[in-house]
């Protein structure tokens, strides 16, 4: 594994670590790991830092809703061109070209699920290449990237043991 | 006469660490670096299978040996990992872990008188052990300027030429030594020399960082007089689950299973079905956790240094073995430190000699924890 794979699965497992632990984990020096995460970044290798949140824990409410879309190219337009345009829209967390039986999955985002609806019957649906949605609202989420919510992960282990 | 105790049992002192143990339950802030398990759980399908084998029913004894399944999966292990060759049939047995396989095979093997020369520091169970089977412990030690590996000097100085056997461990526990297959050499010639078989404990085989693992019984000459021991509590999480196994010629395996066979009778069947999985989809779990341990272990080597504390570059098991940074002895220390500070290590001396003067840094903890640990070891050494 190079450096660059192993700064990699770090900042995947948590972006947070400073620059100093990653170079004692990594034993690169400190200004070798802000090198290696300049590049990254100026390469768009890692595109963004985020955490993790679980709101149902908060007092905010976050509707979320994964949307099938089926979709009709033409001579001129291809899929990239769709997801261009429909990934300019804020409310849109995640886009993806899938197979099987639809074409786009889309993670969307709004504070209700009017916000939600609206957003999708008024500024995805009539997007004329787009020929089908169904959207099913995220009632729980139990795992996201990769991190278990409401994992109840205490240590019941002997506190010293040989 | 009533319930007399055993004169052997009571030769052997309850173990230091229970001390230890008993203070770092006396608050609930204590970040603890004493722990000899890993801090993971053991992986999903393996624990799935465990559930599986429940819900269908598989609740019996298997045959005294262990499924034959599993022994057909632990022979291809060997094999593809350490280039060992073990004949599923005669020359493996299953045992309620790696404690169980070691103690029958003392059993086994010695018999009243026999010196059984322990490589030390180390894990705690071998000299009771020996104890316990009516042998005579030789405690060899070994030393940090040698990076805790076995020498062919340490043997001779230790008189182990006239020892029968010779119990070994790398990668080690309490140091994190290894040892590669040249270091091992010199040790595997003593042996071959003075006639004496060796029980090479290998549980931590699979956590190495640097190196390859290496067994002894690959050497030329050894497979006919070592007994290898390996399991699944360390590079599986599967401590409570209690299984291990022991491989040795057709013969030696016999005997070791005739204690077992009226000991125990079988390994546990559940976790017996859960090792089977372990070890036909568990490979990418492990990698990732022997990652993590890796990253840990740089980290507090790293800290260590920063903190201008002597600590070898240990480079197997999950523990490193720093000196102790003051006049102390390990054991002052250790208390001091879990008293002001909340944070348990063990003392060195607990895993015999040549421990002295050292503590035992477990780092089968998460991130966070070891950080905080760090910080509160250097805020009480600066005071
Ligand atoms: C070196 C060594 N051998 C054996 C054991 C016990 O292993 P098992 O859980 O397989 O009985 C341990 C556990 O700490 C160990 O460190």
């Amino acid at each position: 594994m190079t450096a660059r794979d192993d700064l990699l699965d770090l900042l995947v497992e948590d972006a947070r670590h400073t620059t100093a632990d990653l170079a004692r984990m990594t034993d690169l020096t400190e200004d070798e790991v802000e090198a290696a995460l300049a590049d990254l970044e100026s390469e768009g290798v890692v595109a963004g830092y985020q955490a993790i949140v679980d709101w149902e824990k908060t007092d905010r409410e976050v509707v979320r809703a994964t949307v099938e879309l089926n979709v009709t190219l033409d001579r001129e337009t291809g899929y990239g061109d769709i997801a261009e345009r429909l990934a300019r829209f804020p409310q849109v967390k995640t886009l993806r070209l899938v197979s099987g039986d639809y074409d786009f999955l889309m993670e969307v985002e709004g504070s209700s699920m009017h916000d939600v609806s609206i957003f999708i019957s008024e500024k995805v649906a009539p997007v004329p290449e787009v020929t089908q949605t169904v959207t099913h609202y995220v009632m729980t989420t139990y795992k996201d990237r990769g991190v278990a919510l409401n994992d109840d992960d205490d240590d019941d282990r002997l506190s010293v043991s040989p | 006469m009533g319930l007399d105790i055993s004169e052997r049992v009571r030769s052997v002192p309850p173990s230091g660490i229970r001390r230890f143990f008993e203070l770092a339950e006396e608050r609930d802030d204590v970040i603890s670096l004493g722990v000899g398990e890993p801090d993971f759980s053991a992986p999903w399908a393996a624990r799935d299978a465990a559930i599986d084998s429940l819900e269908r029913g598989r609740t019996s004894y298997t045959s005294n040996r262990g499924l034959l399944e599993l022994r057909q999966a632990i022979s291809g292990h060997v094999e593809d990992r350490y280039d060992l060759g073990y004949d599923a049939d005669e020359e493996i047995l299953v045992t309620t872990g790696v404690s169980e396989a070691v103690d029958a095979t003392l059993r086994a093997l010695v018999d009243p008188g026999d010196t059984v020369a322990v490589v030390e520091p180390a894990y705690i169970s071998y000299v009771p052990g020996v104890i316990f089977a009516g042998g005579e412990p030789l405690r060899v030690p070994t030393r940090e300027a040698d990076e805790f590996k076995l020498t062919y000097e340490a043997l001779e100085s230790a008189g182990a030429a006239d020892a029968d056997l010779l119990m070994l461990c790398y990668p080690n526990n309490p140091t994190g030594a290894v040892m590669t297959g040249e270091e091992l050499e010199p040790v595997a010639e003593f042996c071959r020399e003075h006639d004496i078989g060796v029980l090479s404990d290998e549980i931590y085989a699979e956590l190495q960082y640097e190196n390859e693992h290496t067994s002894i019984a690959t050497l030329p000459g050894m497979r006919e007089r070592t007994v290898v021991f390996n399991g699944f509590s360390k590079a599986y999480a599967m401590t409570g689950l209690r299984l291990g196994y022991a491989m040795a010629p057709p013969e030696v395996t016999t005997a070791i299973n005739r204690v077992h066979q009226y000991g125990m009778l079988s390994a546990p069947t559940t976790a017996q079905y859960a090792a089977l999985e372990a070890l036909r989809s568990c490979d990418d779990e492990v990698e990732a956790m022997v990652d993590e341990y890796d990253r840990r272990r740089r980290f507090v080597l790293s800290r260590f240094d920063e903190m201008g504390i002597d600590c070898f570059r240990a480079r197997g098991a999950f523990y490193v073995f720093p000196e102790v940074p003051t006049d102390e002895s390990a054991e002052a220390f250790a208390e001091g430190l879990l008293r002001e500070e909340g944070v348990a290590m063990v003392p060195g001396d607990a895993f015999g000699d040549g421990g002295e003067g050292h503590l035992r840094v477990s780092y089968a903890t998460g991130l966070d924890d070891l950080r905080e640990a760090m910080a509160r070891f250097e805020a009480y050494i600066s005071d």
